[in-house]
């Protein structure tokens, strides 16, 4: 068992931008434990990408090539990476902890008996072992989590959780190789993937935004988010468990599975700051929370922050707003 | 269509957690416990493919005897029968996934179902795998991020969230094991005649011996996250932090 095998992702727009943050985290690891990163690309007319790859620092690049690979399907990716990692035997395997690594790594790692160390933050070494940290509690606590199982082992890198590599300069070699993957076996037949018709609001273009969490408490209070949106001329937007609950349209959800924003100004009412609400609202230019948890993560992104309840500092601020107005 | 539906207890949201003195959980005084929220959605898919196309729901929960509690939420609100998988100690915990996969195996071997529906993930450990390793230990093909299912002959059409606002259908033969989303649809209460009914409601219990089933994640402590905090906080009563925060939106990041 050596060296430590990145997989990236590629979409339909090409690169998934987390790829390279998990290269990012390999290399990491890489010089941590002394072992030689193969930054790898599954996919169909994937040699350029991995070309591309090559010159982000890993020592080799590989395109793992097969027409079943040329649109994503789970049992695909489980076939022929396994086969790669049966015939490579690397110690590590690093991901990005992408909706589609959600989709096949734990059924990846649990072909060789392994659970995958799933959306990590980061690692520290310690005895000359890496020791990963992850979120549970919703972010309230962090998990160090050692692997007690002989390698290969699966690890998967959050969002954010290191900064994607510059260009190197010096290009590793390039492979391409045939992927082991048998289409007949394949049991998920995918469709074209697909967005709604279209959004109704467009709030990527939003100069102010005022979004709600479900510390709003019930679909009647949202009047007052209304009324601090208006008073600050700003479009209301929410976490998904308002989306969820249906008191806001799901085109009105911020975060990895509803849009990206970067207004001037979001005000955060009652939302945690949970990772997948972050990434889609981490971009705005000042960010405000409301919050009565004084730990809520969403501190860790603010720039302004109240610890109060939002029901007396929602309409303390309109009345502010107002008087100033007039 | 028989459908067994994987429902976790998990401590309540909305309290605080603490790392216990041994710093390898958290301490269990005092905290509550509800249904995680993602399997609240999965039941709720369960029901409504039963509503409208028969068969039975089964739903199953692998923990101590408090995981009866959820148990008995899934029976009231109209899942006809419960397995509770019985686990102590850390298999429990659900830290590690193959364990739990391999708790909800045991079960699914039982009943043979045709789907088996599970959260995406769970809220208090959050691996995210269960159900996807559960359908690799069966042999049985699955999709993830499901939200909405059609039944068709022999097969599933599930749709599946992709990110940033785009979805893709995906066919697959039954059975198998989908993960659910939240959101699939609106839930429902449980109403007083069906938590009447739950009572009356067999929930089975079934032992399992977990020899050898772990996937090698082992938690070595647990700690208060290192906040790196660039926040200025506005102090003082509700009216003054809200003059405060005016004053600063204007003059200082001038967004006003
Ligand atoms: C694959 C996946 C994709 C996801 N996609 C998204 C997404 O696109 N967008 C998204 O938002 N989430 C998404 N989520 C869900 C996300 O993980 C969180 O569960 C969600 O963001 C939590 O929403 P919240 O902050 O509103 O609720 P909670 O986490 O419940 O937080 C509520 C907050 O309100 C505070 N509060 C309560 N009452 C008051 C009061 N009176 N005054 C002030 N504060 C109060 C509480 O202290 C708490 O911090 C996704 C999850 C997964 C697994
Ligand atoms: N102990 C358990 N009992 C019942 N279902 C579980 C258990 N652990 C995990 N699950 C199911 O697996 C899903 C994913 O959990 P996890 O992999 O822990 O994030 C949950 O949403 C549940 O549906």
């Amino acid at each position: 068992m050596s060296g430590i095998l990145a997989i990236l992702e590629r979409g339909p727009g090409g690169w998934h931008r987390m790829s390279f943050e998990a290269l990012a985290g390999a290399l990491e690891l890489g010089r941590a434990t002394g072992e030689p990163v193969t930054a790898c690309v599954p996919g169909f007319g994937v040699e350029a990408a991995a070309a591309e790859a090559a010159a982000f620092g890993p020592a080799a690049a590989l395109a793992l090539e097969h027409e079943a690979l040329s649109a994503y399907a789970a049992d695909a990716w489980i076939e022929a990476l396994g086969a790669l990692i049966g015939a490579m035997a690397p110690s590590w395997v690093v991901l990005p902890h992408t909706y589609q690594t959600r989709d096949f790594a734990p059924a990846l790692a649990a072909r060789f008996g392994r659970a995958l160390m799933a959306d990590c933050t980061g690692f520290v070494v310690e005895g000359g072992r890496p020791v990963f940290e992850r979120q549970l509690f919703q972010g309230k606590l962090t998990g160090r989590f050692l692997f007690e199982t002989p390698k290969p082992n699966f690890v998967s890198f959050q969002a954010g959780a290191f900064r994607a590599p510059q260009a190197a300069g010096q290009r590793a070699p390039v492979a391409v190789q045939r992927a082991d993957v048998d289409p007949a076996r394949v049991r998920q037949k995918p469709e074209a993937p697909f967005r709604e018709a279209a959004q109704a609001v467009d709030l990527s273009s939003a100069e102010r935004i005022v979004a709600v969490g479900r510390g709003i408490g019930d679909e009647g209070n949202l009047e007052l988010a209304r009324e601090l949106a208006a008073a600050l001329g700003a479009e209301l937007a929410a976490s998904r468990p308002i989306c969820d609950n249906g008191w806001l349209p799901m085109d009105r959800q911020v975060g990895s599975s509803g849009q990206t924003v970067a207004p001037k100004l979001y005000v955060a009412l009652g939302i945690s700051g949970a990772i997948q609400h972050v990434v889609g609202m981490k971009g705005s230019g000042c960010i405000v929370a409301v919050n009565r948890d004084p730990q809520a993560p969403i501190f860790e992104i603010a720039d302004y922050g109240i610890v109060g309840d939002l029901f007396e500092v929602a309409p303390a601020l309109i009345e502010e707003l107002k008087k100033s107005a007039g | 269509m028989k459908i067994l539906v994987a429902v976790k207890q998990v401590p309540a949201r909305d309290l605080p957690v603490e790392p216990a003195p041994s710093g390898l959980w958290i301490a269990e005084a005092g905290l509550s416990y509800e249904m995680n929220e993602p399997d609240a959605y999965a039941l709720e898919a369960a029901l409504r493919l039963k509503e409208s196309g028969g068969g039975e729901v089964v739903a199953v929960s692998a923990g101590p005897e408090r995981v009866q509690s959820v148990l008995r939420e899934a029976l009231a609100k109209g899942a006809d029968r419960a397995i509770h998988v019985a686990a102590e100690g850390e298999a429990a915990l659900g830290l590690d996934p193959v364990a739990a996969a391999a708790l909800l195996e045991a079960a699914v071997r039982e009943e043979q179902p045709d789907l088996v529906l599970t959260g995406l993930q769970s809220d208090d450990t959050g691996t995210g795998q269960t159900g996807v390793v559960l359908a690799a230990r069966l042999g049985w093909p699955h999709a993830t991020l499901v939200v909405a299912i059609e039944p068709g002959q022999g097969a599933v059409r599930a749709r599946r969230e992709l990110e940033g606002g785009w979805f893709q259908h995906v066919t697959l033969p039954l059975p198998a094991v989908l993960t659910v989303q939240s959101g699939i649809a609106r839930l429902r209460y449980a109403t007083l005649m069906g938590i009447k009914r739950a009572k009356t409601k067999e929930i089975r219990r079934l032992e399992v011996e977990l020899e050898g089933s772990r996937g090698g994640l082992r938690l070595a402590g647990l700690a208060q996250p290192r906040r790196v905090r660039q926040t200025q906080f506005l102090e003082g009563s509700a009216a003054e932090q809200a003059s405060k925060l005016v004053e600063k939106l204007r003059f200082e990041a001038r967004v006003l």
